[in-house]
């Protein structure tokens, strides 16, 4: 469905370092079973954030009052197994609209791109710096600027460019989603489909 | 000419168009639905005011959240109970094929594909379900999408794909006693990393890989997400032309010669080129086991867990922190330690041939004490088998509760769900953090370690137990 439009994000930053966050821990599958899509920031990364009498677990950094913002800074391969949007959904729902990590697993990386959650990968060393500013000082900011492709710290000025293909970078900036283009070429895939 | 693999031949026949600078538009044979993944697709489907394009070429189960007790009865959870009923008007709405609870091809939706002879060598395939790819084992391009593409799919039957680069695994040499595709995998897993094929599309071959039967095939190209793959495939053979024979969908009488004719082409040139090879000797897989929360965390059940003193920074902190969720320490055995529950089903191994290999392993034995033993077959049509080669009486003998067919306690979204801070060696496919239930420990293992660490009650090596 349509989303709201991306073009340059200003934001503090939320950090979670772990490497392989799974999408079972983004969201949970018992909080799948819903038939819309509603309310899933409310069990984002549920098990890390709230014990099993639903008490906000302290240590967590979504329950650290310090750390706030509309990027979260993750860990390398962020986003594995499985394929459930909800993972997404659930991080659009809380807030954020960008995620940053040095590696991103394909299908979360393609679910993100298709709800308008911007994944940016940055080199590792990069990620480093940006973890480094954001532990030394938790208000600095970030800028994501999707028209130059640069994602830039701006208390060094320090910068990186990064990749999105030209098709989808349209799709953000315009909150465009596939299925808009597709139905525009219905035609051609019924004839695609009769050649059998 | 040009020299292609077998993942550019069905690619490139699939693709509508390229979009310039951007992904193709990528036209899909076959579109299997579950009722967790599809509500929203066809909630914006209505908001659209717009159809299903080509009803006849999606086919619905209800699997991920079902009991598996009582399927004939209403379904006590009222959330799971709205999911499926959901998918059920669905269907009905847009004259979609659904395998209902308690009807003959009910199951698992990687499991009946296959059964039915939907799955046939040179097809796309999709569903809202990272384990898409287990259909790959007969020369299809079958990967998992989120629900925005389940709408695209079923509004266009088609999805933007940028295409994937190609990586090929090639396993020769014998296998030894005890020894399964399961490990095959695993093995493979644990060399390359939970995230080393990201951005890749794995080809499967070698003698050990086409040796194996059907079943152990998807086995293997089940677990290719769990790498990082998009997904993996095998190219078909007498092995798949001889499983798919006389299944219900697959081509009959002269559609059959002209298919197989067709078949026989995809297969990878000589000469072809892969942007990354690997190559391994069965000889050395053994019996593997996973010890930690990510399925590159695995060893061979005789070795230690590793030790931590070689990793650095994130890396150490991550793989502590798995070791702390386990209740393991770097550098002990995994052997001997206590299991509380084995868990015998999925989409990975919750076929015939692993319900044969467990109760051929445990007949005449039984379960040790300690453990409480499920198995969930993967469908109807396995259970029935099972009940027919009287599979489910050894097992129940031995002391194994035999469920209904579902995904069951591979993801715990029913009431199948181990405690927290209990141990489980499961046939499933994911070790994370909480994936059986909160706190739940998963080891994952094959059918046959399962069998062995059932009666024995600790973590066991099968060549050591039978």
């Amino acid at each position: 469905m349509p989303y709201d439009k991306f073009n340059t994000l200003t934001s503090t930053v939320v950090p979670l370092p772990a490497e392989n966050v799974d999408t079972d821990q983004i969201i949970p599958a018992r909080f799948l079973k819903a038939t819309e899509r509603e309310g899933f920031g409310d069990n984002l990364f549920r098990d890390w954030r709230y014990d099993v009498e639903g008490n906000p677990k302290p240590d967590f950094v979504l329950n650290n009052p310090t750390y706030s913002g509309k990027i979260l800074l993750a860990g390398k391969n962020f986003g594995s197994g499985s394929s459930r949007e909800h993972a997404v959904w659930a991080l659009y729902d809380y807030g954020f609209r960008c995620v940053v990590s040095s590696f991103f697993a394909d299908i979360f990386k393609n679910n993100c791109l298709n709800i308008g959650v911007l994944p940016v990968t940055v080199s590792a060393g990069f990620a480093q710096q940006l973890f480094d500013a954001v532990e030394a000082d938790p208000s600095t900011e970030i800028t994501v600027d999707i028209a130059q492709q640069t994602i830039t710290l701006n208390s060094t000025g320090a910068s990186e460019t990064f990749d999105i293909n030209a098709y989808k970078k349209e799709n953000m900036q315009n909150g465009f989603d596939d299925i808009d283009y597709l139905l525009n070429i219905q035609e051609e895939i019924r004839e695609f489909e009769m050649k059998g | 000419m040009e020299k292609k693999t077998l993942f550019d031949k069905i690619w490139d026949a699939h693709v509508v168009r390229s979009v310039p600078n951007g992904p193709d538009v990528f036209f899909i044979d076959k579109h299997f639905i579950h009722e967790v993944t599809s509500p929203v697709a066809f909630l914006n489907l209505e908001k659209r005011g717009i159809g299903v394009m080509y009803p006849d070429r999606t086919i619905a189960t209800p699997d991920h959240n079902v009991p598996t007790v009582d399927q004939d009865k209403t379904i006590k959870d009222k959330l799971s109970r709205m999911q499926v009923e959901k998918l059920r008007d669905n269907c009905k709405k847009h004259g979609i094929e659904l395998h209902d609870l308690g009807s003959a091809h009910h199951g698992i939706v990687h499991v009946i594909g296959p059964e039915l002879g939907v799955t046939q060598p040179g097809m796309t395939i999709v569903c809202g379900d990272s384990h898409t790819s287990t259909h790959g084992a007969f020369g299809a391009i079958a990967f998992g999408i989120g629900t925005s593409e389940v709408e695209m799919v079923l509004a266009t039957q088609c999805i933007m794909q940028v295409k994937p680069k190609k990586m090929r695994i090639t396993v020769d040499g014998e296998l030894g006693k005890g020894v399964t595709s399961k490990d095959i995998i695993l093995y493979i897993i644990s060399k390359i990393s939970a995230a080393g094929a990201t951005g890749y599309f794995v080809e499967y071959a070698g003698s050990a890989i086409t040796n194996l039967s059907m079943e152990a095939r998807m086995t293997i190209c089940n677990m290719s997400i769990e790498m990082g793959a998009r997904g993996g495939l095998i190219a078909p053979d007498q092995t798949t032309y001889a499983y798919l024979k006389g299944k219900r969908y697959a081509p009959q009488g002269e559609a059959w010669e002209q298919a197989v004719a067709h078949w026989e082409s995809l297969k990878t040139d000589d000469g072809a080129e892969f942007d990354l090879e690997y190559h391994y000797d069965a000889a050395d897989i053994e019996p593997m086991i996973t010890y930690g929360t990510n399925p590159g965390m695995g060893i061979k059940v005789k070795d230690r867990i590793p030790n931590a003193d070689l990793l650095e920074g994130s890396n150490k902190t991550s793989f502590l922190k798995s070791l702390e969720y386990m209740g393991f320490a770097p550098d002990e055995p995994i052997k001997g330690k206590k299991v509380d529950y084995v868990f015998v089903g999925s989409c990975t191994n919750g076929r015939i041939e692993d319900i044969r290999a467990v109760a051929g392993f445990v007949k005449g034995k039984k379960k040790a004490a300690n453990i409480t033993a499920w198995i969930v077959p993967g469908s109807r049509e396995v259970e029935k088998l099972a009940h027919e080669e009287g599979l489910v009486k050894i097992l129940e003998e031995a002391g194994f509760e035999l469920r209904q067919p579902g995904c069951s306690a591979c993801l715990a979204m029913n009431d199948d769900k181990i405690p927290a801070g209990k141990y489980a060696v499961s046939t499933s496919n994911r070790n994370f953090e909480g994936r059986q239930g909160p706190g739940a420990r998963t080891l994952l293992a094959s059918p046959l370690t399962v069998a062995a660490v059932a009666v024995t009650g600790v973590i066991a090596d099968p060549r050591e137990v039978f």
